[in-house]
C-alpha cells in the first residue's frame, strides 16, 4: 500500500466557463458529446480534491460519438505515466455514465495514447465488462468510486 | 443433419422477467424439453439469485418455479446442472460455488465449495457427474470430486493461466478439462494415470493460430472431436482433434486449429455454443446472435441466418 500521494503536485487548471445548453436536441436519441462531458467533468479525482477537468484528465475533446454506429469513446489522460488510479478513474466514468444513453450505444473507455505506462493493460481491464462489474461490487473500490462521484455534490 | 441448404429463422418465443439485474448465464436442465418432459431452465444474475423456469405443457410458456436466494452475496455468474439433473451448481463473484438439490420442487443448498481467492467465473460437470471444475479471477482452475452424502473434495488446483480464467468446460465424453482465459489462451488439462495428478497437456495460443485477446467461451460438438471458441478479438475459431487417438487412451492427442470465422461480429463475442444437431450459435456485444452450420466441405463455415435483435422500447 502506498503511503502518501502518487502524484503529490498535480497541475490544476481553472474550471472552464460553462455555457448554458438548451434542451431541444434535433432528435430524441441524439447523443451530444458536450452533454456527456457535462456529466463527467466534475467527477473528483481519487487522490486530489479537484475535478478531472481541473486536472486536465478530461476535456471536451475527450468524448467522441459515432451516432451511426452507436459508439461512444471516452479518452482520459492520467496526470502521470504510472498512475495507479487510472483504473479507478475509468470505473468512475463507467459508473457515472451507465444510465445515460439509449442501450444500443456502446461505450469504450481508454487512456489517451502514450499517456500511461501500462496503456494496453489498463484499457483491457476497463473494457472487460465482467471485470468492471466485479470491481464495482468490491466494497472498497465501490466506496472510492462513490466518493469521486458524489463528493462534488456536497 | 445437413442444414447447408436450409433457411433458418430465429423467433423470440418469450421474454422472461423477474431478475432485478443483468442475467449472466443460463443452463437447460438435462433430459427435459423432450419426450413429454417439460423444458426446465436455470438462469443466474447480478441480483445474487438463481431462477428456475419451467415450460407449461398446456400453454408453452415458461414460468418461474423457484428462486434460489439468500446464499450468494454477490453476482451469480454461472450455473450448471449435473448430468442427472439432480444437482445445480452455481458459481459466484463471492468466491464460492454452491451446490443445490431439487427436493420435490424446492431447492436447498446442500454444500458450498470454498477455496478460490476471489470471483468464481464458471462451473462445469464432467460427463458422468463424478467431477466438477471451477475457475476464476485468481487464475486457477479447481477440480472437485463428488462423493457420497453431498460431500465435495478438492482433488486438484491447477495453476498455469497467467490471468483471469473465464470458463471451464469438460469434454463431452472423456475426463479432459478445457479452460479459456483473459490471457488469450485455451488450456487443456488431463490426469496422469488415475492418481489425481492433473496437469496441462496443451495450450492453444497465438502461435497455434489461437486468439489474440480474451477467450470468453468454448463448446464441443456432439461427437467431441471438434470445439468452437470465441473471443474479444472478434473471431470464432474451430478446433479439431483425432477422436480415435483420444479414445484409445492417448489423452494427449493434440488439438489443431481448423478454421477462423471473422467479420461476423464487430464487438466482443462473449458466448458460443455447438448444439447437439450441429448448429453453432454465437452471441456478442454488438447485440447480434448468429447461427452457423458446416457445409459439405467440413472445414468451411458459412452463415446461414443471422438475426439482429434490437431491444426496442427498453425504457
Amino acid at each position: 500500500m502506498t503511503l502518501g500521494l502518487i502524484n503529490a503536485n498535480p497541475v490544476v487548471h481553472a474550471k472552464k466557463e460553462r455555457v448554458a445548453r438548451n434542451d431541444d436536441s434535433h432528435a430524441e436519441d441524439a447523443v451530444d458529446p458536450l452533454e456527456i462531458y457535462d456529466y463527467v467533468r466534475d467527477i473528483r479525482d481519487p487522490e486530489h480534491p479537484y475535478s478531472l477537468e481541473q486536472l486536465s484528465v478530461l476535456s471536451e475533446e475527450s468524448i467522441t460519438v459515432d451516432e451511426k454506429l452507436g459508439r461512444i469513446l471516452i479518452t482520459f489522460t492520467p496526470t502521470i505515466q504510472h498512475c495507479s488510479m487510472a483504473t479507478v478513474i475509468g470505473l468512475c466514468l463507467r459508473e457515472k455514465l451507465k444510465d445515460c444513453f439509449p442501450p444500443h450505444f456502446k461505450v469504450d473507455i481508454k487512456v489517451a495514447p502514450g499517456s500511461h505506462a501500462n496503456e494496453e493493460s489498463v484499457n483491457k481491464q476497463l473494457n472487460d465488462k465482467e471485470r468492471v462489474a466485479a470491481a464495482l461490487e468490491n466494497p472498497n473500490l465501490r466506496q472510492l468510486v462513490d466518493e469521486c462521484l458524489y463528493s462534488s455534490e456536497l | 443433419m445437413n442444414f447447408a441448404d436450409e433457411i433458418f429463422e430465429l423467433r423470440e418465443l418469450q421474454r422472461l422477467e423477474g431478475h432485478a439485474d443483468r442475467v449472466w448465464g443460463l443452463a437447460w436442465k438435462p433430459a427435459t424439453g423432450a419426450d413429454g418432459v417439460p423444458a426446465v431452465l436455470a438462469s443466474c444474475s447480478g441480483d445474487k439469485t438463481v431462477r428456475v423456469w419451467e415450460q407449461s405443457p398446456l400453454t408453452g410458456s415458461f414460468q418461474c418455479k423457484a428462486v434460489l436466494e439468500e446464499t450468494h452475496n454477490r453476482t451469480v455468474r454461472s450455473c450448471a446442472w449435473s448430468p442427472s439433473g439432480k444437482l445445480l451448481a452455481t458459481a459466484s463473484f463471492d468466491a464460492t460455488t454452491a451446490i443445490w438439490e431439487d427436493i420435490g420442487g424446492d431447492f436447498a443448498c446442500i454444500s458450498t465449495l470454498e477455496g478460490h481467492e476471489n470471483e468464481v467465473k464458471s462451473v462445469s460437470w464432467n460427463a458422468s457427474g463424478s467431477l466438477l471444475a471451477t475457475c476464476g479471477r485468481d487464475k486457477s482452475v479447481w477440480i472437485w470430486e463428488v462423493l457420497p452424502h453431498n460431500e465435495f473434495d478438492c482433488v486438484s488446483v491447477l495453476q498455469g493461466h497467467t490471468q483471469d480464467v473465464k470458463m471451464v468446460q469438460w469434454h463431452p465424453t472423456m475426463d479432459i478439462l478445457f479452460s479459456c482465459s483473459y490471457d488469450n489462451t485455451i488450456k487443456i488439462w488431463a490426469e496422469d494415470g488415475d492418481n489425481d495428478d492433473w496437469h496441462c497437456v496443451q495450450t492453444l495460443n497465438e502461435s497455434n493460430s489461437g486468439h489474440t485477446s480474451t477467450v470468453w467461451a468454448l463448446s464441443f460438438n456432439a461427437t467431441g472431436d471438434k470445439m468452437v471458441s470465441c473471443s474479444d478479438d472478434l473471431t470464432i475459431k474451430i478446433w479439431g482433434s483425432d477422436i480415435m487417438r483420444m479414445q484409445s487412451g492417448d489423452g494427449n492427442a493434440p488439438w489443431k486449429h481448423l478454421s477462423t470465422l471473422s467479420g461476423y461480429h464487430d464487438r466482443t463475442i462473449f458466448s458460443v455454443h455447438w448444439s447437439r444437431d450441429g448448429i453453432i450459435a454465437s452471441g456478442a456485444a454488438d447485440d447480434a446472435i448468429r447461427l452457423f452450420v458446416e457445409s459439405e466441405d467440413h472445414l468451411i463455415y458459412k452463415v446461414q441466418k443471422r438475426v439482429y435483435i434490437k431491444r426496442e422500447n427498453y425504457y
